[in-house]
């Protein structure tokens, strides 16, 4: 168990554990009354009679998982879904203006664009894409300004530098005149929420406006968006996916499936007793940081499913004990660096270089799994990359099985490219759209030659289709015919199809909507157990991590700072960079919310000048098999 | 700024180079000059050709001959033309700016015409409307310069009488010649229009911009036109340059006093020092052009700015 008291550093001295005091509304006319919305994309209908009420100082969440409407509820508000081919087709959306009540449906588009960006404003999901590249920052705040309030050129620019002071950028003033390129992600959505906030809206919808951040980052924009919020005294609409951040700011929690609200409550009363099974699924689905406390390895839970008006169980508990550290390590990593050349001179000269990967040593024994994780720019991608020698290194010694790779035949290196294998982020993107997903799975067993005749591989392809969950007579059916996570498996079956001892998972279950991530978990843990593979498991996501791992290395700009079994890394963690990360991660309980400070910063670069070379870091045994490095204070 | 000019201009001497020596040696492969010259003036003894050919300079060898070229190009000498003797240089600065003037108002009609076409074809997609502006630009497209020229010059000269029907004598006679340029140029231009605002109609910031409450007009002319600019201009100006090619044929038909007559002359007589001259300054032309896109793409868009 964590707490904010013992993370120090970073910390106001006044961040202690406290419940946040919930805002009492006085019973009075919602602000904003969704009633029985209905939306269609041609015949196809995305939204079945929706309603619900959000009422002044409120925050609303709107949950679901991929496909379940939410993101159009959010366009429909702002009556902006003819944009992507879809149509309000009943209900009506009732906004209390300053001139009386009026429904927003029946409004006409020019009387809407008086309110959008005025009344009601929104957030996106992307701030790398929000904002527009060719225009400077001061263009594109002062342009709502004007156009809503009546604003000279001169004030709104004074309005514009308060603004950006609001969600604490500072240097304020130089900032009107940069572009977006130039802002980091964080910056950019801070940007595009003092764009939001510039006419004082009564509403804010925010749709997934932390998703596409770094936990850090998303931790800065969500104690601004609060703060702002309570400041200013509107109401906001916040649309996300993840139950830690719903925990963490909503009042109010709506639950949508497939286009259809399934249950609605106040944040504790959803969390404290979920009604509806599929809520009940979800909930149980969402890893919570922390659950493993006072466990040395990682557990295998049963999966919550929705059966009917019920939920039931599926499978059983299990202590996943298939580390083999006695063994010799599949791989021994040495003082890996790899570098990349930046190119900023005129004529192609190298001033620059990204220092990926610095000086990283590590080992991975048979049957485990190491988690890297890190932030966007940690190098723990490179490092996947590496050693499936997709990626060249700089320096630095890399053995598998106690051979170095430096050593090593083709024909070597080939068997080795065999028994390393990798799964992606993206199910969408990294299988081939054109071959059927049997031959993907069969391609590994013919190049490697693990089997001959064209029977004997297409009853392993079936055996290892059963194996990831799949009817074997999908074979020949092609990708797009599949969903996220049932690609996700393929994807899964075609790295085990080669037999490997090690899988490198990366980000491989980013992607996923939670309730397939548990699914896959599962799988992965299962195959672990029975096929004693080791995995790789390079995450950003430090509830996923806790519940998988065995050993977790926490990298930062390219170096490891801190490596150790998971529970001394989550229990104890010895560097102020792995406290940091652990307590900017929202916790799916209301009834751990805390007032949050501030976490400073943005994420730096590992882009370095020639000649400029990082420190590098010495780790320290701070308890057995506990290496932290050591930190000037 | 200094460096990139300077590597600007390292490249144009480059590219004039050989391009005028593709074409400077070619053109004295396909016949003699001074055949051409003594046509119909009764019989001519070799030794007369030899005469001639001694005056023209050409009883040099080729490189002799190119390194006067490029001697006289230097101090901007291009020569006499073998045809009456002017020089080349006040032909073409007579010629060029009848060239540019259509060029320009033919592009600039495409460009006016194209965009909003293309705009709207790209915001009422898959509707009667983009179907119709579709199939017109294909039409468009379809046309053979040369009989569109003469279709124009029959009706609006012949049958109707409003246009001059050749020169180049104020506004008007602009119209036909830039309308059978500029016809043909629009109908790729909305199509390329069209993809790239489809294209960037699906950004982000463009919903961004609606749920600020801007209007249509100024989401589409504002936000997305400067964001399709890029491959826009670069488009535009390879178009440039394809235009001063295929401008020959158009000033043929309205008998435009222009670069293209000049050099469709000289090619017919042999005369070298004319043909080298245009080819010259129609390649630094193009140098210009290309230069000048890449400056505009940094105005419009930050992200290609230098730091």
């Amino acid at each position: 168990m964590w707490n904010f008291q013992r993370l120090g550093l970073e910390l106001a001295p006044d961040s202690t554990e406290q419940p946040v005091k919930r805002n009492v509304y006085v019973a009075q006319a919602p602000l904003l009354s969704i009633q029985s919305l209905s939306v269609n994309f041609g015949s196809n209908s995305v939204v079945r009679d929706l309603s619900f009420d959000v009422r002044a100082g409120q925050t609303v969440a709107i949950v679901g998982e991929s496909g379940s409407g939410k993101s159009i509820t959010s366009l429909s508000i702002m009556r902006l879904v003819h944009t992507m081919n879809a149509e309000i087709t009943g209900g009506r959306i009732v906004f209390q203006g300053d001139s009386g009540a009026v429904d927003l449906v029946a409004q006409s588009e020019k009387a809407m664009r008086r309110i959008r960006g005025k009344d009601i404003a929104m957030i996106f999901q992307e701030p790398m894409t929000s904002l527009n590249p060719v225009y400077s920052i001061g263009n594109q705040i002062v342009e709502v300004l004007r156009l809503h309030e009546n604003h000279t050129r001169a004030s709104a620019r004074e309005e514009a530098v308060r603004l950006l002071k609001l969600v604490r950028l500072s240097d304020a003033e130089s900032l009107l005149k940069r572009y977006p390129h130039q802002l980091s992600g964080g910056m950019r959505q801070r940007v595009m929420i003092a764009m939001a906030l510039a006419c004082k809206p009564k509403v804010l919808v925010a749709d997934e406006p932390t998703t596409a951040l770094d936990v850090t980052i998303q931790s800065q924009i969500l104690t601004i968006m609060r703060d702002l919020q309570r400041e200013m005294g509107m109401a906001v609409i916040f649309i996300t996916h993840d139950m830690g951040v719903v925990a963490e700011v909503a009042d109010q929690v709506v639950v949508m499936r497939e286009g259809v609200k399934v249950e609605e409550a106040p944040v504790s009363e959803l969390f404290a007793r979920p009604q509806h099974p599929y809520t009940k699924a979800l909930l149980a689905a969402v890893p919570k940081l922390g659950s493993m406390s006072g466990t040395d390895l990682p557990r295998i839970d049963p999966l919550v499913v929705m059966a009917g008006d019920e939920t039931r169980s599926v499978g059983t508990s299990r202590v996943q004990d298939t580390a083999r550290t006695g063994e010799q390590p599949i791989v021994e990593v040495t003082d890996l660096v790899t570098r990349f050349n930046v190119n900023k001179g005129f004529f192609g000269g190298v001033s620059h270089r990204v220092h990926a990967v610095e000086n990283v040593s590590f080992s991975i024994y048979p049957g485990e799994t190491l988690a890297l994780v890190g932030e966007s720019g940690s190098g723990k991608s490179t490092i996947g990359r590496t050693l499936q020698l997709l990626q060249e290194s700089t320096s630095g010694d890399i053995r598998f099985s106690g051979k170095a790779v430096a050593d090593m035949t083709r024909a070597e290196k080939m068997r080795l490219r065999q028994q390393v294998q990798y799964v992606f982020q993206d199910p969408f993107a990294s299988l081939d759209p054109r071959k059927t997903v049997g031959f993907s799975i069969a391609e590994p067993i013919y190049t490697h030659s693990l089997l001959t005749g064209k029977k004997a591989v297409q009853k392993r392809v079936e055996e290892l289709l059963e194996r990831v969950g799949l009817s074997p007579d999908k074979a020949d059916r092609y990708p797009h015919e599949f969903s996220g996570g049932q690609r996700q498996r393929i994807s899964i079956a075609r790295a085990l199809a080669s037999r490997p001892k090690l899988i490198i998972a990366d980000e491989a279950l980013s992607a996923l909507d939670v309730s397939i991530q548990a699914q896959i978990i599962n799988l992965m843990m299962d195959l672990q157990q029975e096929e004693g593979l080791a995995y790789l498991f390079i995450s950003h996501d430090m509830a996923v991590v806790e519940k998988m791992s065995h050993r977790v290395a926490v990298m930062h700009l390219g170096q490891i700072v801190e490596m150790g079994p998971r529970r001394a890394v989550f229990e104890s963690p010895a560097h102020s960079y792995t406290r940091r990360l652990l307590s900017a991660v929202p916790v799916a309980d209301p009834a751990r919310r805390t007032d949050r400070p501030l976490i400073e910063g943005d994420i730096p670069s590992p882009v370095r000048a020639i000649g400029d070379e990082p420190e590098r870091l010495i780790l320290q045994e701070v308890a057995k098999d506990h290496f932290a490095s050591i930190e000037m204070q | 700024m200094g460096k990139f000019l300077f590597y600007r201009l390292l490249q144009a001497v480059f590219v004039i180079i050989v391009v005028t020596l593709i074409v400077s040696f070619t053109i004295r492969l396909t016949g003699d000059p001074a055949v051409m010259l003594s046509q119909g003036s009764g019989s001519v003894t070799e030794a007369d050709l030899e005469m001639i050919r001694e005056a023209l300079g050409l009883n040099q060898s080729f490189a002799a001959q190119y390194v006067q070229f490029i001697q006289g190009l230097v101090v901007g000498d291009m020569g006499r033309s073998f045809v009456g003797g002017a020089p080349v240089m006040d032909l073409i600065s007579r010629a060029l700016p009848a060239t540019l003037w259509l060029a320009f108002a033919s592009l600039a009609v495409s460009i006016v015409v194209s965009i909003p076409l293309g705009i709207k074809a790209a915001t009422s997609r898959g509707t009667w409307v983009d179907q119709l502006i579709r199939i017109v630009s294909l039409v468009g497209l379809s046309f053979p310069n040369f009989w569109l020229a003469i279709m124009l010059v029959l009706l609006f000269s012949i049958v109707l009488g409003w246009l001059p029907p050749s020169g180049m004598s104020g506004i008007a006679s602009f119209i036909m010649p830039a309308a059978t340029m500029g016809i043909i140029l629009t109908a790729t231009n909305v199509r390329l229009v069209r993809t790239t605002m489809l294209d960037t109609l699906r950004s982000q910031y463009i919903m961004v911009a609606r749920a600020k409450g801007l209007s249509n007009t100024v989401v589409l002319y504002k936000h997305a036109l400067r964001n399709c600019a890029i491959p826009l201009i670069t488009y535009f100006g390879l178009q440039f340059g394809g235009l001063l090619g295929g401008i020959v044929v158009v000033e043929r038909v309205f008998n435009w006093p222009g670069l293209g007559s000049l050099a469709f002359d000289a090619v017919a007589a042999r005369d070298y020092p004319v043909l080298q001259g245009v080819i010259t300054v129609l390649a630094m032309m193009i140098i210009v052009i290309n230069l000048l896109v890449d400056i505009a793409y940094g105005l419009v868009d930050p992200r290609v700015r230098k730091e």
